[in-house]
């Protein structure tokens, strides 16, 4: 629950409430990117962006080294596999 | 890949922990074993799986400490989401960890075999879907976690806000870090000399909430990420603070954790959420502070008046652990997981009788899977 996946925002989904769709390990979905907007990353320029996502709601950006690691030590872990097919089961865009 | 053969560098591990025991020869106490809380479960997790444990100095000893937010539920919050679920119309919707915790009665997934519409899902968010595809049900979001998880809950309260959505609510039972430290730091059991605090918690909260732990109780601190090198490092740090006589909030994992934590996510909270005057956890027993209640002004999207709640919790109502089970003294780390009978016996990942053993972050589920080496170093 509280570790967090990598993703990359791969395009906007809605401006107006910042929905951005994040590809996570594979998987599309739909993730709220309201924490990691602000003056200085306008919402149109998080395109590429690996952001870590929590619960659906990307809380911090991270760079690409750090996203590979982190999913490289989720999957050691085995806390990755539960929250891909929980988010699988969902639907990627729920 | 490249980056990763850097951070896992074997000759950089060998080297921190070389650096590691060098301070603890010749600045710590040969006599008095240093005890190093790590706050978080995911830093468990990442302690039993590298065997970080067994390359530090005899000297230092690592505490597991409460930082799984599904550990800490009381039994009696679980019955209470059993009994929302119960209620004719309800659509119940959790993380995949709460699924599985004991109440008194059963747990919210015995729950859903008996009909119960409960339903995992992966974001607060989803929870909101349902609601807007179920206008005729009453869809609740169990809101649980530290800090990490609140922006997102106190933020889809406030997405349904805006939509005027009326069958949504959630049942808040968020707790916060830092008073929850503070109960750690007044318990009289426990005698710690200092903490590796979380990372994703302090990407949210910053780490000027931590300033009380060096201020008041003169210890220190470094917040850290999830990575062996990460703590390898983190806990050189607090080594060194220790050898030089330092006292200090230090940040590991500045790479995520800004000092000011995340400016919209701390907005969305204090919109949102206010503190508890009574709040039971398990295992802190009251802790006054650290539970959090969403406010007057969001009360149509508050489950707990909504259901006409408090069945058990909210009246301030205690863990009701049964007496064999010594969940309460693993999450303060007065006792390791095989002290209790039930460790192992009656209790394992396939049959839980305690939090601790459900989520993968749990004290007693790591010590499961991986602890059976650190019990013959302990008993040696
Ligand atoms: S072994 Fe089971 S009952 Fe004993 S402390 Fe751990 S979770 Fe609780």
């Amino acid at each position: 629950m509280c570790l967090g996946i990598p993703g990359q925002i791969t395009e906007l989904v809605d401006l107006e409430f910042l929905v951005a769709k994040v590809d996570i390990g594979g998987v599309k979905r739909d993730v709220i990117i309201t924490c990691v907007v602000d003056d200085e990353h306008p919402a149109e320029s998080c395109i590429g962006d690996w952001v870590l996502v929590h619960a659906g709601f990307a809380m911090s950006r991270l760079d690409e080294e750090d996203a590979a690691r982190t999913l490289a030590l989720l999957a050691e872990l085995g806390d990755m596999q539960a929250e891909m097919e929980i988010m699988r089961q969902v639907g990627a865009s729920a | 890949m490249k980056y990763m053969d850097e951070f896992r560098d074997p000759a950089t591990a060998k080297k921190l922990v070389a650096e590691i025991h060098k301070l603890a020869s010749t600045a710590l106490s040969q006599r008095e074993p240093l005890q190093i809380m790590e706050f978080c479960g995911g830093h468990t997790h990442t302690l039993f799986k590298y065997g970080i444990e067994s390359m530090l100095p005899d000297n230092i000893e690592m505490v597991h400490g409460p930082g799984c937010p599904v550990c800490v539920l009381p039994m009696a919050r679980v019955d209470d989401c059993v009994a929302i679920a119960e209620q004719p119309g309800v659509i119940f919707t959790t993380f995949g960890d709460a699924m599985r915790v004991p109440g008194t009665r059963k747990s919210l997934l015995q729950a859903k075999a008996d009909g119960c519409d409960v339903r995992m899902v992966y974001s607060p968010m989803d929870a909101l879907a349902l609601a807007r595809k179920n206008p005729e049900r009453e869809v609740v979001f169990f809101a649980l976690g530290f800090e990490t998880t609140m922006p997102s809950t106190a933020l889809t309260l406030l997405q349904a806000h805006r939509e005027g959505l009326k069958n949504f609510s959630l049942f808040c039972n968020h707790i916060t870090t830092p008073a929850t430290m503070r109960a750690i730091l007044t318990d009289p059991d426990l005698r710690l000399d200092g903490f590796l605090a979380p990372g994703h918690v302090s990407m949210v909260i910053g780490t000027h909430p931590y300033d009380f732990v060096t201020r008041d109780y003169h210890k220190p601190l470094v917040i850290t990420g999830f990575e062996p090198l990460d703590m390898l490092q983190a806990l050189w740090m607090l080594v060194k603070q220790f050898a030089e006589g330092r006292c200090e909030v230090e940040n590991q994992y500045a790479r995520i954790v800004p000092e000011a934590g995340n400016v919209a996510g701390l907005k969305a909270i204090a919109e949102v959420y206010e503190t508890r005057e009574h709040s039971e956890f398990r295992g802190l027993g009251n802790i006054g502070d650290a539970g959090i209640q969403i406010r007057e002004a969001y009360a149509a999207y508050d489950a707990e008046k909504k259901f006409g709640l408090p069945f058990d919790f909210a009246q301030g109502a205690v863990g009701y652990d049964p007496e064999h089970l010594k969940c309460a003294d693993v999450l303060r780390g007065v006792i390791k997981p095989w002290e209790c009978p039930a460790f192992a016996k009656t209790c394992n990942p396939q049959n839980p009788l305690g939090a601790l053993m459900v989520s993968p972050e749990g004290s007693c589920a790591a010590y499961y899977a991986y602890g059976k080496l650190a019990k013959r170093k302990e008993t040696a």
